[in-house]
């Protein structure tokens, strides 16, 4: 079969302005299966941005997207069947407040993928279950710590058993106590083998967890390789001279 | 939600000088006889003003308020007639939250292809929100049937009041929807579609169930003006609570019949304005309570 062979996620030369401002200006990466990719650099390089055209939420202005093999930004194909194939966690949780955490994770696989009731509803028990949160079957978000939403978050992702989850600074918005239960989430996904592109301000994070590091800036990857090299000898000046701001502010 | 020790107090402590919770039995007295003072006073300047009397005979009559209640051999009943708006009320009240639901979500429907429905959607707003519902009772009322057109030329009044109030009505609750959808913030949507939930389901079970819940108190208010204007169907003929309380004060020379009429209307306003508080003070603690999570 294809999927088997070809890489899980192919960027060409994506490119995407908001206006005047160009956020991205070229990007191409590479992801292979199980392969555990980070993105690093400051507030506005495009992280979120190029998380966010990778599942087409932004529509691209130029360049090619090739998930497992088959090219997403082509004319005719629908973006709600891609989706379903890539989930995404955002920095805001942005769970649906109306609804149970039961009923947040059920909802896509049941009105997309066709589940039944039944059927979604142990799936994701035994996700909550895995997570430490079934208890919390039947509260509503509000109710919830962040980190606790944003376990729910990524279970609601889960649920519809993507092959690749993109995270988007997934910890920026928690205290800084409930860092470690979610950081440990993507800990057990990535031993499992889950294919993933991370965006994140935790250097030390990306660092145990990253097969590769690449380093934005300005919308373009500036520098990218192995954790153990990025971190300790960057090739390049700008990488070196992000990395000891971080440094200076006790970040890593 | 247990509040915590954290965050300042949601209430200041009352200071021991003031109210009647500190001072008890004390504040209690105070306010009764103020109120009683108060009240005597305007009942002493009503009854001593000229032409009280006449007032009290021409608007208060008891013998007139009970017969215009339960109507005479030859005046109608304001009771019954009551019952004709409150079924305008309730069908038109249904119509109204269904058709104003489907213009607020046209309008927001997106993509060049839909330019000609939101265009439509954006007009019905404008349009029948500006003319004055007594016209369109007239055009409905009387120009339709006017027209001899087959079956719908032959409606009742009452059924073309009621078209009438729905057509008005429907151009402001769509906007009071249209208000709730925007308020809702992109992000969830942003969700809704990243889990592979078309642009229609995200719509149906994330968007309006949020922004709907937020406009209840903002509907019920339009409501609460939908039941005041069922009287206006009167100008088609109908003979609802306020023709009927006309046809008894004109014939016996006695407006205590639009006094029953009026409180007919309040007594079934006030329900749901309270309600309306209720769903107010409701949502506030919620809200309250999510900004502690």
């Amino acid at each position: 079969m294809k999927t088997e062979t070809s890489p899980a996620l192919v960027l060409e030369g994506v490119r995407k302005s908001f206006g005047e401002n160009e956020v991205l200006k070229g990007i191409d990466l590479t992801v292979a299966p199980h392969e555990v990719v980070c993105l690093i650099g400051a507030s506005g390089s495009g992280k979120s941005t190029l998380l966010r055209c990778v599942n087409l939420i932004e529509p691209l202005d130029a360049g090619r997207v090739v998930v497992e093999g088959a090219e997403i930004t082509a004319r005719g194909v629908n973006a709600n069947h891609i989706r379903q194939r890539i989930g995404i966690v955002y920095q805001a949780f942005n769970l649906f407040p109306h609804m149970t955490v039961l009923r947040n994770i059920t909802l896509a696989p049941r009105e997309v993928l066709g589940m039944g009731r039944a059927d979604a509803e142990e799936q994701a028990l035994s996700l909550l279950e895995r997570f430490g949160l079934s208890d919390r079957r039947n509260e509503y978000p509000d109710r919830l710590s962040g980190g606790q939403q944003q376990r729910v978050a990524i279970v609601r992702a889960l649920a519809m058993r993507p092959h690749l989850m993109l995270l988007d600074e997934v910890t920026s918005a928690l205290d800084p106590e409930l860092v470690a239960e979610v950081l440990s989430v993507i800990r057990e996904l990535a031993g499992e083998g889950m294919t993933m592109l991370i965006a994140t301000h935790e250097m030390g994070f990306a660092r145990d967890i990253a097969d590769r590091v690449c380093f934005l800036e300005e919308g373009r990857i500036l520098e990218e390789g192995p954790p153990e090299r990025i971190f300790t000898s960057p090739e390049n000046p700008r990488t070196r001279r992000f990395l000891s701001r971080i440094i200076a502010a006790g970040r890593l | 939600m247990t509040l915590g020790g954290t965050g300042p107090p949601a209430t200041p402590e009352p200071s021991p000088e003031r109210g009647s919770r500190i001072l008890g039995g004390r504040g209690v007295l105070i306010s009764t006889a103020s109120t009683v003072l108060f009240f005597a006073a305007i009942a002493v300047f009503i009854a001593l003003a000229p032409g009280s009397g006449l007032v009290a005979e021409r608007f208060f009559s008891p013998f007139h308020l009970w017969h215009s209640l339960v109507g005479t051999q030859s005046e109608p009943s304001v009771l019954s007639a009551f019952l004709l708006n409150v079924y305008i009320f309730a069908i038109s009240e249904v119509l109204i939250l269904v058709l104003a639901l489907v213009i607020a979500v046209v309008r927001q429907i997106p993509g060049p292809a839909f330019f000609p429905l939101r265009m439509v959607a954006v007009a019905y707003t404008d349009l029948f929100r500006g003319v004055p519902l007594i016209l369109v009772l007239y055009m409905i009322g009387f120009g339709v049937p006017g027209l001899g057109l087959t079956f719908f030329s032959y409606f009742s009044d009452v059924t073309y009041g009621i078209i009438a109030l729905v057509l008005v009505y429907s151009a402001y609750v769509a906007e009071v929807y249209r208000a709730g959808i925007e308020s809702i913030h992109e992000s969830q949507n942003a969700a809704a579609r990243s889990l592979g939930l078309s642009r229609w389901q995200s719509m149906r079970f994330v968007v309006l169930p949020q922004a709907i819940r937020r406009v209840i108190p903002p509907l019920l208010n339009d409501f609460i003006g939908l039941q005041k204007d069922t009287a206006l169907v009167s100008v088609l003929g109908s003979i609802e609570a306020a023709r009927a309380a006309q046809i008894y004060g004109a014939s016996q020379f006695n407006y205590a019949s639009y006094v029953v009429a009026a409180l007919l209307f309040v007594l079934i306003t006030i329900p749901l304005a309270r309600f309306t508080d209720r769903l107010i003070a409701r949502d506030k603690r919620r809200r309250e309570a999510g900004t502690l999570a």
